[in-house]
């Protein structure tokens, strides 16, 4: 691909939070901006952990091999927006009462999973890089990095613990990750359905453990 | 007596919203335009939150209330385009421009029930039955969230008084307005529409309970629940129904919309209690809009003199 492509894309993932620093300068977050920012923060959360799954689909099924390069940065962009997310909860809501937040953490289901997702999300970010990948081993690296699936699901279930009662936007949210799943439970398992023949599989099962 | 007379801080002083408007209109269609094409933004989005400010009109011979807090008055602005009304949308942010068509006239209210006569009255009566009060409340969320707004009205038992309840009656129920034309939120089946919400009679007869149709001095906007609400300032801000157009009145506990739906989170009491957690969420704090330090949550949200509405009665269970 085109050279200047990827900082273009860089910038891009960045203008949710440029477009919230906007907001705050010029006076727009609105009645409630604490809330506005955490919603917002969360929201890109949960879209560029789908965006980070939708790469290996969309690979597989257009050959646009080349995404690949771009996985790694829209799942780093997920943890950055985590990070901002959990830095709007620690210190604009909570105030760094930290008694209050582990009550919230042990006692609030939705806090609950919402802290487990995102935790899951930090050994994957310091094993981002390539010295990790070469310490850890590709196999390794690639079982632990599945992580990321169990992530995206706590988030969604964060989300829809949270609501009052419009569920339709964690269930849209929840629909395209279930797509996504879905997509890498039938890679894994239609060989195994389809060939009883023993010498086909393990090709088939070696595409499919990519993540 | 009809004397107006200026409440401490008149408010039209509060927030100058015309000015306001004209700012921010000016700022966000000049500056803006480009960098909000370049990123792929709606223009809509920078401006739906003033499009909606309107000027209603104002309303006269409003008298001052002794129930009235000194507390800082939140900004108009916010009062109006932060608003819980799912009948126009679950987004806050959405009552303020969807309801902006909404019919408030002709209104009637249908007072029935356990009455000894059923009544279809005018809402233009309704609101001359008594002298307009200004009353600043404090406003507690169930989301925790509050404001403090100058409503104006008078005390609902104006209207249980006229409707004569018989001694049977222990309970008055008020549904809102289902307009599924004017609303589009009732397409959504987030709550059994339409919105019931219910009181006991000696907590509708409290002087603190509010019949209102106006704030800010001037006649109720839209997404604030025009033409006619209730305030029920002890109680979590979903008990205060908006757009009623019937009064009933029962002998049985209404089953209010919330509790319909949720019933181990909103019952049918849902009094403001700082020890009383919703399941998902603490209540024994809250945000003021417009205040960065989140405050203490009050009893009853700070009106005691409703305590012994519910004395004997455990709190944690009539939740």
């Amino acid at each position: 691909m085109i050279r200047w492509f990827k900082p273009v894309v860089f910038l891009a993932c960045l203008t949710p939070l440029m477009h919230l620093g906007w907001k705050a300068y010029m006076g727009l977050l609105g009645a409630n901006p604490i809330e506005v920012i955490t919603h917002a923060t969360g929201d890109w959360i949960l879209r560029f952990l789908l965006i980070t799954l939708a790469i290996t689909p969309i690979r597989k099924l257009t050959g646009q091999l080349w995404l690949i390069r771009y996985r790694r940065m829209f799942g780093l962009f997920a943890f950055f927006y985590g990070v901002l997310h959990f830095l709007t909860y620690i210190w604009l809501d909570k105030f760094f009462d930290l008694h209050e937040m582990l009550a919230d953490v042990a006692k609030r289901r939705f806090i609950t999973v919402g802290f487990t997702g995102f935790v899951l999300l930090i050994p994957l970010a310091i094993t981002s890089t390539k010295g990790w990948i070469r310490r850890l081993g590709g196999r390794r690296w690639q079982a632990l990095h599945r992580l990321i699936y169990f992530s995206a699901i706590a988030g969604v279930i964060h989300y829809l613990w949270l609501v009052k009662a419009d569920i339709r936007k964690p269930l849209q949210y929840g629909f395209v990750l279930a797509l996504l799943l879905g997509y890498r439970v039938f890679v894994w398992a239609w060989p195994r359905l389809t060939d009883s023949r023993p010498g086909s599989v393990p090709t088939r099962r070696a595409e499919a453990s990519e993540t | 007596m009809l004397i107006k007379k200026e409440p401490d801080i008149p408010s039209s002083q509060i927030t100058p919203k015309r000015l306001y408007l004209n700012r921010r209109k000016f700022l966000a269609g000049t500056a803006v335009t480009g960098l909000a094409a370049a990123a792929g933004m709606r223009l809509s989005e920078f401006n739906s939150p003033e499009a909606s400010v309107q000027a209603n009109a104002k309303i006269e011979g409003i008298q001052k209330s002794s129930f009235s807090t000194t507390e800082k008055i939140t900004p108009y602005k916010d009062v109006t385009n932060y608003n819980n009304y799912y009948e126009f949308s679950t987004d806050k942010y959405g009552p303020a421009g969807l309801a902006k068509d909404f019919k408030t006239r002709p209104w009637t209210v249908t007072i029935d029930g356990l009455v000894p006569k059923k009544q279809v009255v005018d809402v233009d009566t309704i609101v001359k039955w008594a002298t307009p009060e200004e009353r600043i409340y404090r406003h507690r969320c169930v989301e925790g969230w509050s404001i403090v707004v100058p409503w104006v009205g008078f005390s609902l038992s104006e209207l249980v008084k006229r409707a004569e309840p018989l001694g049977k009656a222990k309970f008055v129920e008020f549904t809102t307005i289902y307009s599924p034309n004017q609303m589009p939120g009732l397409k959504v089946p987030v709550l059994d529409w339409p919105y019931v919400e219910g009181l006991r009679l000696d907590e509708a007869m409290h002087p603190l309970a509010t019949l209102c149709f106006g704030m800010y001095g001037e006649v109720l906007p839209n997404q604030d629940g025009a033409p006619l609400r209730i305030v029920v300032p002890w109680k979590y801000g979903f008990k205060s129904a908006k757009a009623i157009v019937r009064v009933r009145f029962t002998d049985r506990q209404p089953l209010n919309s919330w509790n319909k739906s949720a019933p181990d989170e909103y019952g049918f009491y849902s009094n403001v209690n700082p020890n009383v957690d919703h399941p998902r969420w603490s209540q024994a704090k809250e945000r003021r809009l417009g205040e960065f330090l989140k405050r203490p949550t009050l009893m009853f949200n700070g009106y005691d003199q409703v305590a012994s509405l519910y004395s004997g009665m455990d709190l944690k269970k009539n939740f």
